[in-house]
């Protein structure tokens, strides 16, 4: 059912679209015509994995005219961390708002090719995107807590998809979400407080208990850290190795430091184009692209 | 190995458990969403459809009243009843006795009715106007005495009301306005083509009156118009000054947060407050003249600056700060770079927000009231401080009056008065549509 | 010279004063070697001459227009006969009106006596030597503002920044005036309601409940004195705001959400539009439909059910209210909806919410200071409507919570007592002063108060 991502206009969701591709992608184009034919053809490395989660193949995505995603195919594998990199503009945070669908709510958003969950497609006009995002969570670049309780703000997800039978299960299962996010120490004595009056790495967490309350098989995160400091980050990526276990994640990320000390797969994005994807250790030790070279050297980004 | 994989058949068996669950409640939730969107449909449908039902009801009472009965007469003008001593000078002209010319007129047509009363009852027919008409026509041409001619007289309210189906025949006699004889008169009246109904241009161009035929919006207009001219000429700079300092020169202080909560409150009072100010302040205190529109005026001014100085505002700020930047780098004084440039760039919103401002005052009776202009005025306003009405005014006015014609009236009166209001606003649109200027 | 001729005139000498000033500066700078030797530029000093040429001019003829009538008042009062100087203030206010109606050709009430004769010849004799003084004064005033001016123009004189100072404290002025108006509105009702409340004690204002405000004329009269409980007003004015509310907030506050969470554009722009069409309707529009429509259909309806309803019920005032005040919750919603940011709606999407959850459990939560700011302000303007109940709403004040009954509200009783000839020392219309204080009162803490919840709201999320 389509009902429940009615498409929107509205300035915040402009403001979203310039974080995006499309406009940055006029300043990038310079660039990309003094090096053009670089971009492969096919993706170098191993897109395939044995036990994916899900299967993307020739995912292309437009904004209005603009294309921002061009022919992507990836596998992401189970319980793993498969992180994204690439320039700013490159269409990595586009690429994984497709995979729970949130470019639905963008009015001028346009997605094709095959995305699959386990066997399913996602795309398919029967689908509905309610339990697809109960199955794929989503943490966001800022941490948007809701203006209600910690309580609250764990238990909403349960609530709504009737996840507990009772007050005694919901509880329950937000303290557990509220531990594996490493966060229920911290906020045990003070639930009842309002989750915005948190430090932004605290929030951050409780946005992952948030999405974890729910138990996704795979949870998407969107530059989880980049308005955290340091020691916050840290915790994170402490949180995402432990995640692991359980959920598989996909990592969009800035930072190649972070992509090399979480994930086990890495895939390099240029101007909307899957460029290589490999093993992380691969990618960074021994990246078989000169674009993929250039930019975990640090000639670019 | 074995490890992992038992955490996964364990990650597995959650998940599928939580899409159960998932998929149990669904189809309650997406009922919830169904009723939820259709409150919200509804809610839609309820504003827009009251709006229909308001103008088309409004519509439906009002359009008759721009076609007016007319009785067509032959009458005699009687040398003998004009000037009974022959003689033909202005006075005599001027006193004679002409209803009782329209009186023989009527009787000639229906001879069956000689009783006094009767003849009464004929004469109700004619509206009371219609004497003046032909004591005009004699005086304007007295070759006309002791001829018969052809003449067009308005017809009175209730035989207007008649002929326009509003007084229902099958209302018992005794409710009604109108005898059946005189309805019969009327039906003869009309078989043999003696009425007719024509565009109601008196209702343009009369001022007020007691009798609804003859009753015109022509005064309230006139009276509307002087006051918005008061207003615009007094809001419009006084709005755009107060704008441009607050916005362009003032220091944050304390005097400054004064001014902006007082401009945020007033635009909140209510309006018949206003009236209440204009009462005491400009008529007890300054001894201004009551009902006069420059009055009227003053009052709408005070009532509609906080408007015109909240857009303006916003208007000013919509201009980047790159702008007043840039011309200050020129070497500008900063009333150079305000006046040569911000205020060039927000003139289509300032203009908006004061044409809205100006439709505001327009449509606004409350405080009027208070200050007088809502006395009887027959006479159209010929000037600033001439006693007048306003449009809005003129409805409340009408909208009391319990005679059945003055319901129409007072719907037409709406129509004149939101076709105004649509002008207004459309140009007002038209601008911003026009001028808006994305930064 | 009328008033209006001598203000063409003087404006007509200033655009004179520009036009020499401005050649006076150039006259002046090409003796020192070009313009670029002058300060400013020479319009400048145009208009630095015309400034002084019209200011003072316009300040004297404004101040004389503002004290002329009185002074006149005074003067020819001075040469009425003794015994009419002894009668009642009044009075003698009776006959002054006398001599100015004389004097304008009006009709005059009764004989004039040859007494009211001489004072008007003496008025118009007077009135035309001051026309004559004011007119010749003001002339002189604006040349020597222009001799002035001109002596002073020289390349050395800083002529825009004069002119910009002149022009600062004209925008300072400008606004000012809300102040102004605040101040007169406060005192205006102030005075007359502390008059009020020396003949009607305070309390039995704010706590009687009758209200019956005719006095009788003399004092033999039956009637007595009058009531002055005001509180079945203000049951009556918040019956009817009440209704206005609950048909209101639920219609507007949904119909924000649909337009802004649900609606597809081109139902947006169409549905916006005629909605704010309904906020236009000026409220003379809605009371006639309210009282010739609505009102006779809610008592039909309810002698088909076999109740009693009033013709004049607050049913019929509160909800065509109701209705009117629709487009202004809506649109204050919506800006506050539009407010939060989109990063919640994407949480709560994220985390599988449908439309209406994310709503109703995230965006309202989070709007709600916003929301509830808005429906204050709603109801300010719900409690000082006035058209609507003028003509919708009854005059007798009950005491009832039935809103099927006719109520009265204090807006109603304010116009019905200043409507119409009045006299300003009967209780009566003293008390219309005091309803005033009371309406502007509540009005005013409801505002800022709503003002300031919906500010710190925005502050929030900016």
């Amino acid at each position: 059912m389509e009902s429940s991502v009615m498409k929107r206009e509205r300035p915040s969701s402009e403001q979203e679209l310039s974080n995006t591709p499309v406009k940055r992608k006029a300043a990038s184009a310079a660039m990309s015509e003094a090096r053009s034919g670089e971009i492969p053809k096919e993706t170098i490395g191993d897109i395939s994995h044995p036990d994916p989660v899900m299967v993307c193949r020739g995912v292309n995505v437009f904004y209005a005219d603009k294309q921002a995603i061009f022919d992507v195919d990836l596998d992401i594998g189970r319980n793993q961390v498969i992180s994204m990199i690439g320039p700013s503009g490159c269409g990595k945070s586009t690429f994984l708002r497709c995979l729970n669908r949130m470019n639905d709510t963008i009015d001028i958003a346009r997605v094709t090719g095959s995305i699959s969950l386990d066997g399913t497609d996602i795309y398919d006009r029967k689908l509905d995107v309610v339990p697809l995002r109960a199955r794929v969570g989503m943490v966001f670049q800022k941490p948007n807590p809701f203006p209600k309780s910690i309580y609250e703000n764990v238990a909403y997800g349960p609530r709504i998809h009737g996840l507990a039978r009772d007050k005694v299960e919901l509880d329950e299962i937000v303290h557990s979400s509220l531990e594996r996010a490493g966060l229920l120490k911290e906020v045990k004595d003070r639930l009842e407080q309002p989750g915005t009056g948190l430090s932004g790495g605290q929030q951050q967490r409780l946005c992952i208990a948030r999405a974890i309350a729910v138990s996704p098989e795979v949870i998407l995160m969107d530059e989880p850290c980049s308005a955290l400091d340091p020691i916050a980050t840290a915790r994170i990526e402490d949180l995402i190795d432990e995640l692991k276990e359980n959920y598989t994640i996909c990592i969009v990320t800035h930072s190649m430091q972070q992509a090399a000390r979480v994930s086990q797969r890495t895939a390099y994005f240029h101007l909307g184009y899957l460029v290589e994807v490999d093993e992380t250790d691969k990618i960074f030790t021994n990246p078989s692209h000169k674009l993929t070279e250039d930019y975990i050297t640090g000639r670019f980004g | 190995m074995s490890n992992s994989t038992q955490s996964r058949d364990a990650t597995r068996q959650v998940a599928e458990r939580t899409m159960k669950r998932v998929n149990a409640s669904l189809r309650k939730r997406y009922r919830a969403e169904r009723r939820f969107r259709m409150y919200g449909i509804l809610s839609v449908m309820l504003g827009i459809g009251f709006l229909a039902v308001l103008l088309i009801d409004i519509a439906g009472k009002g359009y008759t009243a721009f076609l007016q009965t007319y009785i067509e007469l032959e009458v005699y003008f009687d040398p003998q009843v004009i000037a009974p001593d022959g003689a033909l000078d202005e006075e005599t002209l001027r006193m004679a006795n002409y209803n009782s010319l329209i009186r023989e007129s009527l009787a000639y047509l229906f001879p069956g009715a000689t009783s006094r009363s009767d003849r009464r009852a004929l004469g109700a027919l004619v509206s009371n106007s219609a004497p003046f008409q032909l004591q005009q026509m004699v005086m304007e041409n007295p070759g006309l005495i002791g001829q018969t001619a052809r003449v067009t007289l308005l017809a009175s309210a209730d035989a207007d009301m008649v002929m326009k189906g509003m007084i229902s025949r099958r209302v018992p006699e005794a409710e009604r306005r109108l005898s059946d004889m005189q309805i019969a008169w009327l039906d003869t009246l009309e078989d043999r083509g003696r009425v007719e109904k024509h565009f109601n241009k008196a209702f343009f161009t009369h001022g007020d009156s007691r009798d609804p035929e003859q009753a015109g919006i022509w005064g309230a207009i006139k009276g509307s118009f002087y006051m918005l001219a008061v207003t615009l000429v007094l809001s419009f700079p006084i709005g755009i000054g107060a704008a441009v300092y607050l916005e362009e020169f003032a220091p944050r202080n304390r005097w400054t947060d004064l001014i902006e909560v007082n401009i945020n409150n007033l635009a909140a009072v209510p309006s018949i407050v206003f009236g209440l100010l204009g009462l005491a302040v400009f008529i007890n205190f300054f001894g201004m003249p009551r009902s006069a529109p420059f009055v009227g005026g003053l009052v709408l001014t005070v009532m509609t600056l906080p408007t015109v100085i909240i857009s303006s505002r916003a208007a000013l700020t919509s201009v980047p700060p790159s702008i007043r930047e840039a011309a200050l780098g020129m070497g500008a004084s900063k009333m150079q770079t305000t006046f040569h440039h911000v205020v060039p760039l927000a003139m289509p919103g300032m203009l908006t927000g004061t044409i809205i401002g100006m439709a505001r005052a327009l449509g606004e009776s409350a405080p009027l009231l208070m200050i007088g202009m809502v006395a009887f005025i027959v006479d159209v306003p010929k000037g600033l401080f001439d006693p007048s009405t306003a449009l809005p005014v003129q409805i409340y006015l009408w909208a009391d009056a319990p005679e059945r014609a003055f319901v129409e009236r007072t719907s037409a009166a709406i129509i004149v008065l939101l076709a105004f209001l649509i002008l207004m606003n459309s140009l007002a649109i038209y601008l911003r549509r026009k001028f808006e200027r994305r930064w | 010279m009328t008033a209006t001729t001598l203000l063409l005139t003087v404006l007509l000498l200033s655009v004179a004063g520009f036009v020499l000033g401005r050649r006076r500066a150039f006259t002046v700078a090409d003796a020192r070697g070009g313009i670029r030797s002058l300060h400013s530029l020479p319009g400048h000093y145009g208009l630095y001459t015309a400034i002084w040429v019209g200011l003072p001019a316009l300040l004297l003829l404004f101040l004389w227009q503002s004290v002329e009538p009185s002074i006149l008042t005074e003067l020819v009062a001075r040469d009425l006969s003794a015994e009419v100087l002894e009668l009642p203030p009044e009075r003698v206010g009776l006959i002054m009106n006398d001599v100015k109606n004389l004097v304008a050709g009006n009709i005059v009430s009764g004989e004039i006596s040859p007494e009211i004769r001489t004072a008007a010849d003496h008025w118009e004799r007077l009135e035309s030597g001051f026309r004559w003084s004011r007119t010749i004064l003001i002339a002189a005033l604006a040349i020597l503002g222009f001799v002035w001016a001109r002596r002073f123009i020289s390349p050395d004189l800083r002529a825009r920044n004069r002119v910009e100072g002149v022009v600062r404290v004209t925008l300072i002025a400008c606004s000012t005036i809300a102040i102004f108006t605040t101040v007169g509105i406060v005192l205006s009702v102030l005075f007359e309601s502390i008059r009020f409340f020396q003949a009607v004690p305070i309390t039995e204002f704010l706590f009687g409940l009758e209200w019956s405000p005719q006095i009788a004329i003399r004092a033999d009269q039956v009637g007595g004195s009058g009531a002055f409980g005001a509180v079945p007003l203000f049951t009556g004015t918040l019956l009817i705001a009440g209704i206005a509310m609950l048909v209101a907030a639920p219609i507007g506050l949904m119909t924000a959400i649909y337009l802004a969470e649900y609606a597809p554009r081109h139902v947006r722009t169409v549905a916006k539009p005629l909605l704010e069409i309904l906020a236009g309707i000026p409220t003379v529009v809605y009371g006639f439909f309210a009282a010739l429509t609505v009102a006779p259909l809610i008592r039909e309806f309810g002698e088909s059910v076999g109740m009693n309803v009033a013709s004049e019920s607050a049913l019929a005032a509160g909800l065509v209210m109701g209705v009117m005040i629709i487009p202004f919750v809506s649109s204050l919603s919506d800006d506050v909806i539009n407010a939060v940011p989109q990063a919640m709606r994407d949480g709560a999407y994220a985390l599988g919410a449908t439309k209406s959850e994310t709503t109703r459990q995230v965006i309202i939560p989070a709007a709600l200071p916003g929301i509830v700011g808005g429906l204050l302000l709603a109801t300010s303007r719900a409690i000082g409507e006035t058209m609507i109940v003028v003509m919708a709403a009854g005059l007798a004040a009950n005491l009832t919570g039935n809103p099927l009954e006719a109520v009265t509200t204090v807006t109603v009783q304010i116009v019905t007592l200043l409507v119409g000839d009045q006299e300003f020392d009967s209780p009566k219309t003293l008390a219309a002063f005091a309803l005033s204080l009371v309406l502007f009162l509540v009005t005013l803490v409801l505002n800022v108060i709503a003002l300031q919840v919906v500010k710190k709201y925005r502050e929030q999320y900016e």
